[in-house]
């Protein structure tokens, strides 16, 4: 399985990564051997093979709906790179 | 305090409680040795100096007044994908450069709440991705064995540090070999618990269905007692088994007469290092003095584990990072012109080149059309890796093999091509996949490289492999060689 520039591009568009496109060709080289590697896979016969998500088949736990943490917006926003009023900045979305 | 740095846990914790040392001398001595080789070794990203002897006095307190534990007052350093809670926690990587934890995770709150003593913050593969400890954003981590050559990765500069008589012991994190592989490139003992075993809450998620932290020491015994400090139920890790937690240090003594340890031939193929498996086969003839009995197995699937993980471990990475937008918290390029100009070159800027590539690949095969032929088809072959140790358990106790292919390779050897440096985790990595608990320990040296000897145990069988191990340690003395420079 080898993979082309345009592969590479889309892939970056949906992982939200910004590549050079000087390293465009080197992305092509390192994911098609990647992916050259990974191919042994189709060579196993899987039919019958029930997926296993959890190494010890452990279902998700739940537990009662109460309110276990408090508010620490304060101090979670103080790392934040900007923020006003409580609230998070990004550029403007909607004109 | 004559050579207080070469002492094991088990020695400093009887130290402390003797009264011999204080906690305060034992820490600043550490920082001292810390501040003398860490410009040659790069193990540490941060030190916790200040924080350091506060917590050594208070531990000095608790021993006076007799309200000690057996860690309190022993200093150790944990791998900087623990959130420690005011302290600058970065995974390695420049994302998070700037990223002071709001909070601990569980498993260094344990340690703080055993009164343990934290040096620092240690280098490591950016986001633990790598085998080398060349992809940190920090620079690569120097083996103190060969200062030319790797630590192993990704947990390299807890073995560093460990190795070279920094600090006493260390925390780590094993993905697909993160704890054995460089704990046998370094000569020293290293354990990834049974999936599940210690919380991974506040442990920075890399794949999150194969990732465990444990301990990296110089014997079995020192991680059997960083064991009873880090197992254990946690309701805020869902993936937490809710089971008994032995004593560690109990069964440590066990005869191993009789034990049943299954080699696998596949373990020993045309891959392995011929002096690598010298040292391998002389490790196991002294199982056999020691009363164990020795057969071949077979766990066919071996060959496809790296496959397999190169399409769990991106899959999972690419869904855990995408919590990196430059929104949060973490690296924030200057003047996005929109979001998604923010969103990508944040994360361009952020992210090095593995884990731009490991995202790339996680995207690719999780992608519409893909997800059937790529993760769906791992999570399958995983079920078969994990059937073929379930079936060999039937017939042995314990299963042994090399940890890693080579000893310690050159900086730089293997940085350009992924896939070969991926092919280094060949051992360790169907370990992760089926979920069980497996140790590295010192089994001699090649060419003057520590060799690593592999103990692959059954699910929650960490006590048995701790004991299998240390009865190996009191036979041979290969757990306590020091690296010349570092004596």
């Amino acid at each position: 399985m080898s993979v082309d520039q345009s592969d590479i591009t889309k892939v970056a568009l949906l992982a939200r990564l910004k590549i050079d496109e000087a390293d465009v060709p080197q992305y092509v080289e390192n994911l098609s051997n990647i992916l050259g590697l990974v191919e042994q896979m189709s060579e196993v016969d899987t039919d019958n093979v029930v997926p296993m998500a959890h190494p010890l088949d452990a279902a998700q736990r739940l537990r009662a709906d109460e309110v276990t943490e408090v508010d620490q917006r304060e101090r979670f926003q103080a790392l934040a790179p900007q923020i006003e009023s409580g609230l998070y900045l990004v550029p403007k979305v909607i004109e | 305090m004559t050579a207080m740095h070469t002492k094991t846990i088990a020695q400093l914790s009887a130290a402390l409680h003797s009264g011999e040392v204080s906690s305060v001398e034992l820490t600043t001595l550490f920082l001292e040795r810390i501040k003398q080789h860490n410009p040659a070794l790069n193990c540490f990203i941060t030190m916790t100096e200040a924080q350091a002897l506060a917590a050594a006095a208070a531990a000095d307190q608790r021993l006076k007044a007799g309200d000690a534990a057996p860690l309190t007052g022993v200093p150790i350093a944990h791998k900087d994908i623990f959130c420690t809670a005011g302290v600058k926690t970065t995974c390695a990587s420049k994302m998070l450069d700037n990223f002071i934890a709001p909070y601990e995770s569980t498993c260094t709150a344990k340690f703080v709440e055993a009164g343990a003593v934290m040096l620092g913050k240690t280098n490591m593969d950016e986001f633990a991705m790598g085998s080398s400890n060349e992809t940190s954003y920090y620079g690569a981590v120097k083996n103190p064995w060969d200062l030319e050559r790797v630590p192993g990765g990704s947990s390299g500069g807890s073995v560093s540090a460990v190795a070279a008589r920094l600090a006493p012991a260390a925390t780590g994190t094993d993905t697909g070999g993160s704890i054995r592989q460089p704990a046998a490139l370094c000569g020293l003992t290293g354990l990834k618990p049974t999936y599940g075993r210690v919380s991974r809450f506040g442990m920075i998620a890399f794949a999150s269905s194969l990732d465990q932290a444990g301990p990296i020491t110089y014997s079995a015994e020192d991680a059997a007692l960083l064991m009873n400090v880090m197992a254990g139920f946690d309701e805020r890790d869902s993936t937490s088994v809710d089971c008994e937690v032995p004593d560690y240090s109990a069964n440590l003594d066990n005869s191993i007469e009789g034990l049943k340890i299954g080699l696998p031939k596949e373990y020993f193929d045309d891959g392995l290092d011929d002096r690598v498996a010298r040292v391998i086969d002389a490790a196991v003839k002294e199982y056999e003095a020691l009363g164990a009995v020795v057969k071949e197995i077979s766990l066919p699937n071996t060959a496809l584990a790296v496959p397999t993980y190169y399409v769990v471990a991106p899959a999972e990475c690419s869904t855990n990072l995408s919590r990196f937008d430059g929104v949060r918290f973490g690296h924030r390029c200057d003047d996005p012109q929109d979001l998604f100009d923010l969103y990508t070159r944040s994360r361009g800027e952020g992210f090095g080149a593995e884990v731009k590539r490991r995202i790339m690949v996680g995207t690719y095969v999780l992608s519409a059309g893909y997800y059937d032929a790529y993760y769906l088809k791992a999570q399958k072959i995983r079920r078969l890796i994990s059937d073929d140790f379930r079936a060999a358990f039937e017939t042995v106790d314990v299963i042994m093999g090399p940890t890693a292919p080579t000893t310690a390779f050159k900086l730089g050897e293997k940085a350009d091509d992924p896939v070969t440096m991926y092919l280094s985790d060949i051992y360790t990595i169907s370990v992760n996949m089926a979920g069980l608990p497996a140790a590295s320990i010192p089994a001699g040296f090649a060419d003057g490289l520590p060799v690593g000897l592999q103990l692959i145990g059954n699910y929650f069988d960490e006590s048995r492999l701790l004991n299998v191990a240390h009865k190996y340690q009191q036979a041979t003395d290969w757990h306590l060689q020091v690296p010349a420079a570092f004596k």
